[in-house]
């Protein structure tokens, strides 16, 4: 069992309520920020961390944070993304429920680097009750000098917000969360500016994910050398994967960067197996959107090394043989799993949230989802196949924002690896899968 | 200023123009087509993907190029940026998907709209999409909703470029007019049905690229090619009465505002003008309006038509003798 930075007092009982929390070494970060560091000290030890966004894209936080524009008499805003919808992917709602503090302690850390005084939790209406354990959680933040004015008298002060969305997919692009943020219809806004120089109300802002605050904890406490330590290459310290599929074991699971796909999949300390002992057919790597690959793609890189579960390794091949490590949204899908059928879901549910901005998502996804339907119920031919490809290349790098992309990559990835399975839907003239 | 070169011309452009401007005032050779963007209407553009070009040269500093098509009308221009639009084979590609794309849900019902001839989508996709459908599935089906005495909002039309939202909300006061739902189900709506009482809400007719926002004043009278437009004006306390009259005979049919030859309105006018002020006797004629020349508005009035060469007389042969020799 690796390193565990997030999780590592998930055992603990009573974590969840503050005195444990802070019996446990909690909001100790923020003793150690407001009273012995500067904010611009605290960016360079989250730059040298080699932190990468943990939402999906893996853009390096540091560099993120270093591009906040600081204009005088500006506020800036600190907006955590808890709008975790990405089909697949639960950590970020594991980590809130049970360690809600940890989340509010790297909010106030965080907020303190960038200069934010007031900042923001954007969750999903579905988490309603994890947004009532955050709620709790800051009232004792506030209860106890962490939240509010003067914070330890420093001078620092910070009032910490959660807001519920509506439950869209679409509010978990930075852009369309701070348009619903801010009360208007979650739809993503046209970039540039990016909100880096025009966020939230017009003013600089910074929007990470759940995770991504909450790894900034260890990295004040312990220094960003110690935590770029842990990892491989440029995928440092440690990333939550949310395990799902046909696995002995799943759940959420901290794993140092750089273990091995195979690992993963079949040791004890992990998803355990494949389920029944059926062999492995298929894995989706890192939430929907990201191409879906073969049993020996993902265990195997195109060099015929060891997979590793690992930015870089998991990329590796590009798209003709390889994913991406996404969000961390592991699926996997034993040998008796249609493939097709599955893309299906995939599809549906980009159809439902595409917001309908921009015509190539709007009428592409529709469109693909039709198509499949059609295949799937036994009247597809082979040349709604290929216009299926042709379809998602037609969507992919065309759109406002990247739920396109999100759309178009499982679909050309589940024909490019498995185009068989669509072509015998198709020729046996009827559905072996009777959509339900 | 900055230097922009777009298909292998090149022009010096303010800082902060964009790739779409700058395009046109190179000219309508270069100029991407655009669907939803309109320089009248602030914050209008990007949403049809139908403007997208290549940045092959980011600028002189960074001359990197562009990963992804950018949209034209909402990106500026850098000192020393390539740009190919026509020219690049990915852009002539995303551009024919789009056309697709928006055809998709769209009725193609020209024969009986009163867009015809001076539809933006029936150009584009004479000039950019593809001569077949590739698709047999049902299309969106909306009623028709009357938007007051004089707008009519047929949504089976509407590629939801968002330009009249944004007349909503720019030129008229107190918007009751936006975009419900989601993905391929959102809709224009004016919540739950209100009218739109407003002296410049007829503006939305113009912008509309496509039949979705009709005048119904002029719904069915004619087909606008039968129409000559004619500029003219008026003393108008509203607006600057400054108008284009659509003349069957000596018959105003409707007025809409003068348009420029990138189909859009010079100067908004107000409903008086447009819905109410339909006597020759009210305008004063200014005389024909400029029509571009590819325009079927222009085949019945003002094309100078070449003489056709003259047959000689072994050419002359009824119909008839051909069939019999065949």
């Amino acid at each position: 069992m690796g390193k565990k930075l997030l999780l590592a007092n998930d055992h603990i009982p009573g974590i969840q309520s503050y005195d444990v929390y802070r019996s446990n070494g909690g909001y100790l970060s923020v003793e150690k920020a407001l009273k012995t560091l500067k904010p611009e000290d605290i960016v360079e030890e989250v730059k040298k961390s080699g932190l990468r966004g943990r939402g999906g894209a893996g853009f390096p936080t540091g560099m993120k944070w270093s591009f906040l524009a600081k204009p005088e008499g500006v506020p800036r805003y600190l907006v955590c993304n808890a709008d975790e919808s990405e089909p697949g992917t639960f950590k970020d709602r594991y980590l809130m429920s049970r360690i809600p503090h940890l989340l509010v302690e790297g909010m106030i850390t965080s907020s303190y680097a960038l200069g934010a005084n007031t900042s923001y939790i954007y969750i999903r209406g579905e988490y309603y009750y994890v947004a009532q354990i955050l709620e709790k959680a800051i009232a004792e933040a506030y209860q106890n000098g962490w939240l509010g004015q003067n914070i330890l008298g420093t001078g620092y002060n910070l009032d910490l917000h959660v807001q519920v969305g509506g439950g869209a997919y679409i509010c978990g692009e930075e852009t369309a969360l701070l348009e619903s943020l801010e009360g208007k219809r979650g739809n993503p806004r046209i970039k540039p500016p990016f909100p880096a120089i025009a966020g939230l109300y017009g003013c600089p802002t910074v929007v990470n994910n759940v995770e991504t605050i909450a790894a900034v904890v260890p990295i004040v406490n312990d220094g960003g050398d110690s935590y770029a330590a842990i990892g491989i290459g440029k995928s440092t310290g440690t990333k939550l994967i949310s395990a799902s599929g046909h696995i002995k074991k799943p759940g959420v699971y901290e794993i140092e960067m750089g273990i091995t796909v195979e690992e993963f999949i079949y040791s004890e300390a992990y998803c355990g197996g494949i389920l029944n002992n059926k062999k492995l057919k298929a894995v989706v790597a890192g939430g929907s959107s990201v191409p879906i690959l073969p049993a020996d793609k993902i265990l195997t890189t195109p060099a015929g090394e060891k997979r590793l579960m690992s930015y870089e390794s998991l990329s590796e091949g590009g798209f003709a043989s390889g994913t991406m490590l996404g969000s961390g949204g592991f699926i996997v899908m034993d040998e008796d799993t249609s493939i097709v059928e599955n893309l299906y879901t995939f599809t549906r549910f980009y159809h439902h949230e595409s917001c309908g901005q921009c015509s190539p998502c709007r009428e592409g996804t529709a469109w693909m989802e039709k198509l499949l339907h059609k295949i799937l119920d036994g009247h597809g031919t082979l040349a709604d196949v290929d216009l299926l490809w042709e379809i998602q290349s037609k969507i992919e790098g065309n759109t406002i924002c990247p739920l396109g992309d999100a759309a178009a990559w499982p679909v050309a990835s589940a024909i490019r690896h498995f185009r068989s399975e669509f072509e015998s839907f198709v020729s046996n003239g009827n559905a072996k899968h009777p959509i339900n | 200023m900055a230097k922009i070169t777009i298909d292998g011309k090149t022009i010096e452009v303010a800082d902060g123009t964009t790739i779409l401007q700058a395009a046109r005032m190179i000219g309508p050779d270069v100029a991407p087509p655009t669907m939803c963007y309109y320089s009248k209407l602030k914050t209008s553009g990007g949403y049809c993907r139908t403007c997208l070009v290549e940045v092959s040269k980011g600028s002189e500093k960074d001359p990197r190029p562009m990963p992804k098509l950018v949209a034209s009308c909402r990106t500026t221009v850098m000192d020393g940026m390539e740009v190919k639009n026509n020219s690049s084979e990915k852009v002539t590609d995303a551009r024919k998907g789009v056309v697709e794309f928006l055809l998709l849900n769209h009725p193609l019902d020209c024969p009986v709209c009163d867009q015809a001839g001076e539809c933006h989508l029936q150009d584009l996709s004479y000039e950019h999409g593809s001569a077949k459908t590739r698709t047999d599935f049902e299309r969106r089906n909306f009623e028709k909703i009357n938007i007051g005495n004089y707008i009519q909002l047929h949504m089976n039309r509407c590629i939801l470029c968002y330009r009249c939202v944004k007349v909503a909300d720019q030129i008229t006061d107190g918007r009751v007019h936006g975009v419900i739902n989601r993905g391929d189900h959102a809709e224009i709506s004016t919540y739950i049905e209100n009218a739109i009482e407003n002296d410049f809400s007829g503006n939305v007719i113009d912008v509309c690229p496509v039949g979705a926002l009709t005048d119904k004043t002029f719904r069915f009278k004619s087909r606008v090619w039968f129409t000559k437009p004619e500029n003219a004006h008026r003393d108008c306390p509203t607006c600057s009465g400054k108008v284009v009259v659509w003349k069957k005979g000596d018959d105003i049919l409707r007025v809409t505002g003068r348009k420029d030859q990138w189909g859009e309105v010079e100067e908004f006018i107000c409903n008086t003008c447009r819905f109410e002020t339909k006597k020759t006797s009210d305008w004063t004629i200014e005389g024909p309006s400029p029509i571009n020349n590819h325009s079927v508005i222009s085949a019945n009035h003002y094309e100078v038509f070449e003489k056709p060469q003259e047959l000689t007389i072994n050419q002359i042969r009824p119909l008839a003798i051909d069939q019999n020799n065949d």
